[in-house]
C-alpha cells in the first residue's frame, strides 16, 4: 500500500509504515554499499492498472527519490553509501521513458528496473520495454533488475543492458530438492561434449512432463536446467551432482546420498544442494562474462535455448 | 537356546584399549582406542548421527571439531536406504565421506523408543516400519548382517577379496532392551534373551578382525540381574563392553548405582561404553565411575531447539535478554560459531525464518561436548582429574556444594569430596 508520504509493508510485526525518513534512519543504522531507494512499486503486482495509477507510481518514485536523495547530503555517515534510482512506469512505455529520464538526472550510482517481475511470458511481453528504458540510460552506471533469475530470462536482459541480477533462482531450485546441471561451456572440448550430450539426452527422455513442485507453500515448477534429486533413479546413482563441478558438494559426496538426505528429510540435503546450485549459477556467470568478452554471446546463449524447455 | 560361550568367542579378541592414566582416587581412566579407521582418546563423547548425516553440518565441520568417531543407527539405516545400496556405496564410511570412525548401534533402542511398532520374541524383534508399513524382523544375526554389510568390503562371495573399506569399526550386539522404569519378570527376561542374543550375535559375526562387537550389560535396575549379566557377558571375549538399559526415566540415585555396579566388575583393560549419555554433569560424573565412552542426541537435539551449551549450564538464545548481547555463545570456546557470531545475532537468526542457527549451534554444542571430554582427559593425564571435578561443579553450579545430591553421592563413591 504507497501514498505520497509512505509505502507500507507486511511483516511479522505487522503494519510497518515506511517514511522516507525511516527508511533512511534504517540505512544510516545498516551503512550499505550500495541501497535500493524507496520506491512506489505497486503497479506491478496488480493485474489491471489505469495510466493515471501508473503516473502516479512514477511521480512517487521521483519524489522519494528526490527526498532520499536530500537526506543522504545531510547525513555523514551515509557519505559512502550509494543509492540506486529505481524505474517504475508499469507496462506504459511512455511512463517507463519519462522514469528512465529523470531518474537518471538524479546523482544516484545506478538504476533499478522494478515491474519485470513475473513468469517467463510475461518477461518476453516486456522485453522491449526493457530495451527502450535502457537506451535512456547512462553508459557509465550500472543497471539491475528485480525479479529475474532464470539462465534465459537473464541472457535475454543481458542482451538488454543489464548488468546485476538476484541470485534466488538457485535458491529456488535447492528448496525443491533440485541441482542445476544444466551446461554453458560454449566451447567445450568435442569429447565432452559428446558425454555431455549423451547424458542430455538420458534427461531429456525422462522429462515427459513438467511436474509441479510444492515448496514451501508455492508453486514451482521445475525448469530443464535442474535434476530432481527426489526420483527414484538416483538412488544408486554414485556419480557427482555434476561431473567435473568443484563444489564441496560433487567433490565429496553423490547423487545417491543427497536422493537418502532428501527422502530421510534431513537438513544436510539444503546444505550441500545450497552449495552446489550456487557454485553451478555463479559458474554461469563467468562465462558469461567470457562469452561477452569474446563477442560469443550467441552461442551461449543458443546453447542455453537449447536446453531451455 | 543354550547360554554357554562358543570356542570361538573365547579365543582372545583384539585388545583395542590401551590405558594412559589412571585417577588414583576415583576410577577415571584416560586411555587410546586403536579402531581400523584411527586412534580415538578417552574419554570421548561420540556425536549422533543417526541416518548417516550429523544433522545439517558436513562431515568436513565435524572433522574440524576434531570428532574421531560418531553414530550411525541400523534400524533406521537398514529400512533406507537399506544394506545393499550401502553395499555398493564403498559401505557406511563411503556412503557419508566420513573418513574416521563409525559405531553403529542395532536397533535394539528403537524396540523401546519405537514399542508401539514392535514386538519382541526369542526369535527377534519384529518392527511395522512407519514409512511403509511393512514388517521386518530384527533378529540378532539379521542384525549383525546389516552391520556387516555396511562394510563395503564384505560380501559372502568375494570372502577373499583384498580389505577394502572395513565399515563400522565398533557394531553392537542386538540386546532385548526395555525401558528402565519396567519392573517385574519381563526385565529377568530381557536380561537372559540378551546373554543368548550375544551369543548369537558373536556366531553370526563374519567379520571380527575388521569390525569390533560390543556386548551390551542390561539386567534394568536391579542389582542382582545387573550382576548376573555382568557375570555372564564378561565370560565372552569380546573387545568392549556396553552398560545399557540406563538413561531412560530411571532416577539419578538408581542410575549411578547401577554405572557403578557395572564398572566395578567390568574388565580394566576393555573400553566400557555407556549408552545414552548425556548431560554435562552425568559426563564428568560416569568418568569418575569408570565410563570411556558416551554417546547421546541430547547437544545436537537441543541445538534444534535454540538451546546453547556452556559451562554454567544452557543458554536458550530465542529469549528477549540475549537481543542485544554482542558477545559469543562462551568466550573461551574455539568453535567457529564462537569464533565469528554473537549472541545476538543467533538470537535474530532464531527469530528469522531459515534454518541457519540451528547449524551454528548444531557446532558449537558438539565442540562444547568434545571439549570437554578432552579438558577432562587432560586433567587426568595431569593427575588432577579431581580438583577438575570440583572445578566444573562450581561453574555449573555456582559452589561445589550446591551439585545435584545424587551426583555428590556417586562421586563420594569413587573417594571425590565436592565440600
Amino acid at each position: 500500500m504507497v501514498c505520497w508520504q509512505s509505502v507500507s509493508v507486511w511483516s511479522v510485526a505487522g503494519r510497518v509504515e515506511m517514511t522516507v525518513s525511516k527508511f533512511m534512519a534504517i540505512q544510516k543504522a545498516l551503512q550499505p554499499d550500495w541501497f535500493q531507494c524507496l520506491s512506489d512499486g505497486e503497479v506491478s503486482c496488480k493485474e489491471a492498472t489505469s495510466i493515471k495509477r501508473v503516473r502516479k507510481s512514477v511521480d512517487r518514485s521521483l519524489l522519494f527519490l528526490d527526498n532520499c536523495l536530500r537526506l543522504q547530503e545531510e547525513s555523514e555517515v551515509l557519505q559512502k553509501s550509494v543509492i540506486i534510482g529505481v524505474i517504475e512506469g508499469g507496462d506504459v512505455m511512455e511512463e517507463r521513458l519519462r522514469s528512465a529520464r529523470e531518474t537518471a538526472k538524479r546523482p544516484v550510482g545506478g538504476f533499478l528496473l522494478d515491474g519485470f517481475q513475473g513468469n517467463p511470458t510475461t518477461l518476453e511481453a516486456r522485453l522491449r520495454l526493457l530495451s527502450s528504458v535502457t537506451a535512456e540510460l547512462p553508459e557509465d552506471k550500472p543497471r539491475l533488475i528485480s525479479g529475474v533469475s532464470r539462465p534465459d530470462e537473464v541472457l535475454e536482459c543481458i542482451e538488454r543492458g543489464v548488468d546485476l541480477f538476484e541470485s534466488f533462482f538457485p535458491y529456488q531450485v535447492t528448496e525443491r530438492g533440485c541441482a542445476l546441471t544444466f551446461s554453458f561451456d560454449y566451447q567445450p572440448n568435442p569429447e565432452e561434449t559428446l558425454l555431455q550430450q549423451n547424458g542430455t539426452q538420458e534427461e531429456i527422455k525422462c522429462m515427459d512432463q513438467i511436474k509441479k513442485i510444492e515448496t514451501t507453500g508455492c508453486n514451482q515448477e521445475i525448469t530443464s536446467f535442474e535434476i530432481n534429486l527426489k526420483e527414484k533413479k538416483y538412488q544408486e546413482d554414485f556419480n557427482p551432482l555434476v561431473r567435473g563441478c568443484s563444489c564441496y558438494c560433487c567433490k565429496n559426496h553423490t547423487r545417491a546420498y543427497i536422493h537418502h538426505l532428501l527422502v530421510t528429510n534431513e537438513l544436510l540435503a539444503g546444505v550441500l544442494l545450497m552449495m552446489h546450485n550456487f557454485e553451478h549459477y555463479f559458474g554461469f556467470f563467468h562465462y558469461i562474462r567470457e562469452a561477452l568478452k569474446s563477442d560469443k554471446l550467441a552461442q551461449l546463449k543458443e546453447l542455453i535455448h537449447r536446453q531451455a524447455s | 537356546m543354550a547360554g554357554a560361550a562358543t570356542q570361538a568367542s573365547l579365543e582372545s579378541a583384539p585388545r583395542i584399549m590401551r590405558l594412559v592414566a589412571e585417577c588414583s582416587r576415583s576410577r577415571a581412566r584416560a586411555g587410546e582406542l586403536w579402531l581400523p579407521h584411527g586412534t580415538v582418546a578417552t574419554p570421548v563423547f561420540m556425536p549422533v548421527g543417526t541416518q548417516a548425516t550429523m544433522k545439517g553440518i558436513t562431515t568436513e565441520q565435524l572433522d574440524a571439531l576434531g570428532c574421531r568417531i560418531c553414530l550411525g543407527n541400523t534400524y533406521h539405516l537398514g529400512l533406507r536406504p537399506g544394506p545393499e545400496l550401502i553395499q555398493k556405496a564403498n559401505g557406511l564410511h563411503g556412503f557419508m565421506n566420513w573418513p574416521h570412525n563409525l559405531l553403529t548401534d542395532s536397533g535394539g533402542f528403537q524396540m523401546v523408543s519405537l514399542v508401539s511398532l514392535s514386538e519382541v520374541t526369542e526369535e527377534g524383534v519384529r518392527f511395522r516400519s512407519p514409512y511403509d508399513g511393512n514388517e521386518t524382523l530384527l533378529s540378532p544375526e539379521k542384525s549383525v548382517q546389516i552391520q556387516n554389510a555396511l562394510d563395503s568390503s564384505y560380501s559372502p562371495v568375494s570372502a577373499f577379496q583384498a580389505a577394502g573399506n572395513t565399515g563400522s569399526d565398533i557394531i553392537m550386539q542386538l540386546d532385548d532392551v526395555v525401558s528402565s522404569t519396567v519392573t517385574g519378570p519381563r526385565v529377568e527376561e530381557a536380561m537372559y534373551r540378551s546373554i543368548r542374543w550375544l551369543d548369537r550375535c558373536i556366531a553370526a559375526h563374519q567379520r571380527p578382525d575388521k569390525q569390533n562387537l560390543f556386548a551390551i550389560i542390561q539386567g534394568g535396575l536391579d542389582a542382582d540381574l545387573r550382576a548376573t549379566c555382568l557375570e555372564e557377558m564378561t565370560k565372552r571375549d569380546v573387545p568392549g563392553f556396553a552398560i545399557g538399559g540406563l538413561s531412560g526415566g530411571e532416577s539419578k540415585s538408581q542410575f549411578w548405582r547401577m554405572v557403578a555396579l557395572s564398572t566395578s566388575r567390568l574388565p580394566k583393560d576393555k573400553p566400557r561404553y555407556l549408552m545414552g549419555v548425556g548431560y554435562a554433569t552425568d559426563l564428568v560424573v560416569c568418568v569418575a565411575l569408570g565410563c570411556d565412552m558416551f554417546d547421546c542426541v541430547f547437544p545436537t537435539r537441543t541445538a534444534r531447539f535454540g538451546s546453547a551449551l556452556v559451562p554454567t549450564g544452557n543458554l536458550q538464545l530465542r529469549k528477549k535478554v540475549f537481543e542485544k548481547d554482542f558477545g559469543p555463545i562462551d568466550p573461551e570456546c574455539t568453535c567457529p560459531t564462537c569464533q565469528k557470531h554473537s549472541r545476538a545475532f543467533l538470537h535474530a537468526l532464531l527469530h528469522s525464518d531459515n534454518t541457519a542457527a540451528l547449524h551454528h549451534l548444531t557446532v558449537h554444542n558438539i565442540a562444547y561436548q568434545l571439549q570437554l571430554m578432552s579438558a577432562v582427559r587432560t586433567s587426568i593425564v595431569e593427575k588432577r582429574f579431581p580438583d577438575f571435578v570440583r572445578d566444573f561443579m562450581g561453574a555449573m553450579y555456582g559452589d561445589p556444594t550446591l551439585c545435584p545430591t545424587w551426583a555428590t553421592d556417586a562421586l563420594a563413591s569413587v573417594g571425590i569430596t565436592l565440600g
